[in-house]
């Protein structure tokens, strides 16, 4: 089971590249916000930047806390989504403990650990690591400019 | 979102406090950016009334791939200039550009003068106008601390855009500049005086609206293209590495970097202020603006004592090319981080840092020879002492006294009136960091934006092998014309290589905007009219362009310049420029 990490996040160069990439790839969407990580800034530019994205609790409580099973609990941590079960209460939202559900239209918007953001970071702040790896990736390495070159 | 039957244009008109959303003009012929700008001036414009007036419109437009695509990243603010009364345009990066895609507009035109000083809040299901009068006469970094918090909404964080000015926009400089996100800015030709006099201190605008894809494969594919190209391959590298501060080392070496108000061309001691120097001893990390992985903003740390006992400040504040250029060499600084201090007091106080370093320049030079005396100028300025330009700035974005008031006025509006019109580096307006050879000085003195980002004079000065006056105005004219294409997008010009007019068609077909793509060729010589039609109607006479003498004693590469070759380039582009107009 792959979990996706953003412990890098001190690269951060603020594209929101990898937040326009989910929304166009996974969610079909053309938004900043309907994404299953989203960059906001940590107090305005000069500070940084944080993503906001599920940090796969284990159990979650998002899937804990929805009512009809449109969020279930994965394997390793991390939720499934199932959109066409969800009655838009926000149940899940106001139960994630790291304001990683973005509620668009009332249907849940979460990262589903997919992976397919990691390869447009420039800046090789995400990495899809293997559940049982996460520790290793506490220790980052440099990745230079050009780091989709690599994947 | 982005139809081809209209542009969605929130028009706010702050002396009724009333907001209404426009279905404007056709996509196809003015493509956005710079053609829906000049389109909208067109349309809403008031070119015989001047800047001041209350009812001109300040716009901000975005272009069709905003967002689509990387480096699609910026906004074109068009307006009338107070610095010369003319129809202009500034344009900048940050993360307005997909602020306002998000928002659902392709433009926002604000006209009238709000009662007090206010602050503009949009979203793609809100629109205030709050009354921020307390807010009157604080520094660009304070502003934006309290804008932060005036304006945020639960999920607004890096997802909205703050614009605002400074001191100098409210005093109305000629040059005072809109600082974009802290690290960009509307720049030049006075966008930020304009917002003073609208009594508008800041615009806040969220992202906040989501749109369906584009259809089909094909959009994927070549999304993934261009992000390979701009990341991926040494394309942009050069803007992400040193950056353009990387230009400093062979421009000197070219003696094209303007020293000491243009009285030299090269010096050794660029090594101390160089991109190298910068990167190596105060770079603090990249930024980048939003939608853009390259990544080109060099922020440097400045550390700065206070007291005893190893008590420092510390200071972020961005560093480019030009900025280095005319806060630094043409002041004659040879120490990075006094440059650091001068740009961070220049942000402050929200003036266009280009204008007000090359109006410094004048004014040491101008006190050097007993034109002036310290009575007008307050405070020594001798180039390389940064004490003395630090307080010369505060003064200068404030308006102290009268010499001070003329000085943001302009260095040719000072010289009227104190003598040195010779050694004043103005080029249409202060001139910009190439000092490269006639055709640099004919197209930057008669050029749109008066401006580097205009042409590329300043490379083609570089390549040319003879003085062809016909070659050099034929390149003006159709350089100009490929930069309207990536304007009216509207595409960072750093992505230049990148987004080619095949490029650009594929890109626009494969969001389903086939018939603009079709249509892009005429529709950029189109856009490319209109914005010379404008400008002689607020009243450019192209052939009225003077160059200063100082100009025509630099000493380039090439050798002394040639007076001759430089204005017969400059009359046969005034005469270009005129055809265009009235065709």
């Amino acid at each position: 089971m792959k979990v996706l990490l953003a412990n890098r996040m001190e690269r951060c160069i603020g594209c929101h590249s990898c937040s326009l990439a989910c929304a166009r790839q996974v969610h079909k969407k053309f938004s900043w916000s309907m994404a299953g990580i989203r960059i906001h800034s940590s107090g305005g530019m000069t500070t940084g930047f944080e993503a906001k994205l599920c940090v796969a609790c284990n159990p979650a409580p998002c899937a804990l806390a929805c009512p009809t099973d449109a969020l279930t609990q994965r394997e390793g941590g991390g939720v499934k989504v199932k959109h066409s079960l969800c009655i838009r209460c926000g149940a899940c939202a106001e139960a994630c403990p790291v304001d990683a559900i973005y509620l668009g239209e009332g249907l849940p918007y979460l990262c589903i650990h997919c992976g397919r953001c990691v390869p447009f970071c420039p800046q090789g702040c995400l990495e899809l690591v293997d559940e049982p790896d996460k520790e290793a990736a506490l220790a980052p390495e440099c990745a230079p400019f050009g780091h989709m070159e690599e994947q | 979102m982005w139809t081809q039957e209209h542009f969605r244009v929130l028009h706010v008109d702050l002396t009724a406090r009333k907001s209404r959303v426009l279905e404007f003009g056709n996509p196809v012929d003015a493509l956005g950016g710079s053609g829906l700008a000049a389109a909208l001036y067109d349309e809403y414009g008031l070119p015989q009334e001047p800047a001041h007036h209350p009812d001109q419109p300040l716009i901000f437009a975005i272009g069709p791939l905003t967002g689509y695509y990387p480096l699609m990243s910026k906004v074109v603010c068009a307006f009338k200039s107070p610095y010369h009364e003319q129809y202009a345009e500034s344009h900048a990066g940050g993360r307005m550009a997909l602020a306002m895609r998000f928002a659902g507009y392709h433009a926002l035109m604000i006209t009238g003068r709000a009662a007090t000083l206010s602050v503009l809040q949009a979203g793609s299901r809100s629109m205030q106008i709050k009354d921020v009068h307390y807010l009157r006469g604080k520094d660009v970094f304070s502003t934006g601390k309290l804008l932060r918090s005036l304006t945020r909404s639960s999920d607004s964080r890096g997802h909205r855009s703050i614009i605002r000015i400074g001191p100098a926009g409210e005093k109305g400089s000629s040059y005072a500049c809109i600082n974009v996100d802290t690290y960009r800015h509307f720049g030049r030709l006075g966008a930020g005086a304009i917002m003073g006099l609208k009594n508008l201190k800041a615009v806040a605008m969220e992202g906040d609206a989501d749109f369906q894809m584009p259809g089909g494969k094909a959009y994927a594919k070549i999304y993934k293209d261009f992000f390979q190209k701009v990341t991926a391959t040494d394309m942009m590298r050069k803007y992400h590495d040193l950056g353009t501060p990387q230009n400093l080392i062979p421009l000197n070496e070219l003696k094209s970097l303007p020293w000491r108000n243009l009285q030299a061309t090269s010096d050794p001691a660029v090594d101390r202020i160089s991109g190298e120097t910068f990167a190596e001893e105060l770079l603090l990390r990249q930024t980048a603006c939003a939608g853009c992985p390259v990544g080109c903003v060099h922020i440097g740390l400045l550390r700065q004592q206070f007291a005893k006992d190893h008590e420092f400040l510390y200071r972020q504040v961005s560093y480019d090319y030009e900025p280095i250029f005319a806060m630094g060499s043409m002041l004659g600084l040879d120490a990075a981080s006094n440059v650091l201090v001068l740009l961070e007091e220049t942000e402050k106080v929200g003036l266009d840092v280009m204008s007000a370093g090359v109006a410094l320049a004048w004014a040491t030079e101008a006190l050097d020879t007993g034109l002036i005396s310290e009575k007008e100028t307050l405070v020594p300025l001798r180039f390389g002492d940064v004490k003395g330009y630090a307080q010369a700035i505060r003064h200068l974005g404030l308006a102290s006294n009268d010499f001070y008031k003329t000085l943001a006025q302009g260095s040719l509006v000072a010289a009227e009136k104190y003598g040195g019109g010779d050694f004043a580096c103005v080029l249409g307006q202060e001139m910009a960091g190439y000092a490269t050879g006639e055709v640099y000085f004919a197209s930057q003195a008669t050029s749109f934006r008066h401006s580097h980002l205009d042409t590329g004079a300043y490379s083609y000065d570089q390549k040319r092998k003879e003085q062809d006056t016909d070659a050099a105005v034929k390149f003006l004219v159709e350089d100009e014309q490929g930069r309207m294409e990536l304007c009216s997008m509207v595409s960072c010009l750093f992505a230049r290589s990148v987004y080619t007019h095949d490029a650009l068609q594929e890109a626009l077909a494969a969001v389903e905007l086939t018939d603009m793509a079709d249509n892009l060729t005429q529709a950029s010589a189109n856009v490319q009219q209109l914005r010379w039609k404008l400008k002689i109607a607020t009243g450019f006479d192209p052939h009225a362009v003077k160059i200063p003498k100082r100009f025509t004693e630099v000493e380039t590469w090439r050798g002394k310049i040639d007076e001759t070759f430089m204005w017969d380039v400059q009359k046969n582009y005034a005469d270009a420029i005129m055809k265009m107009a009235s065709t």
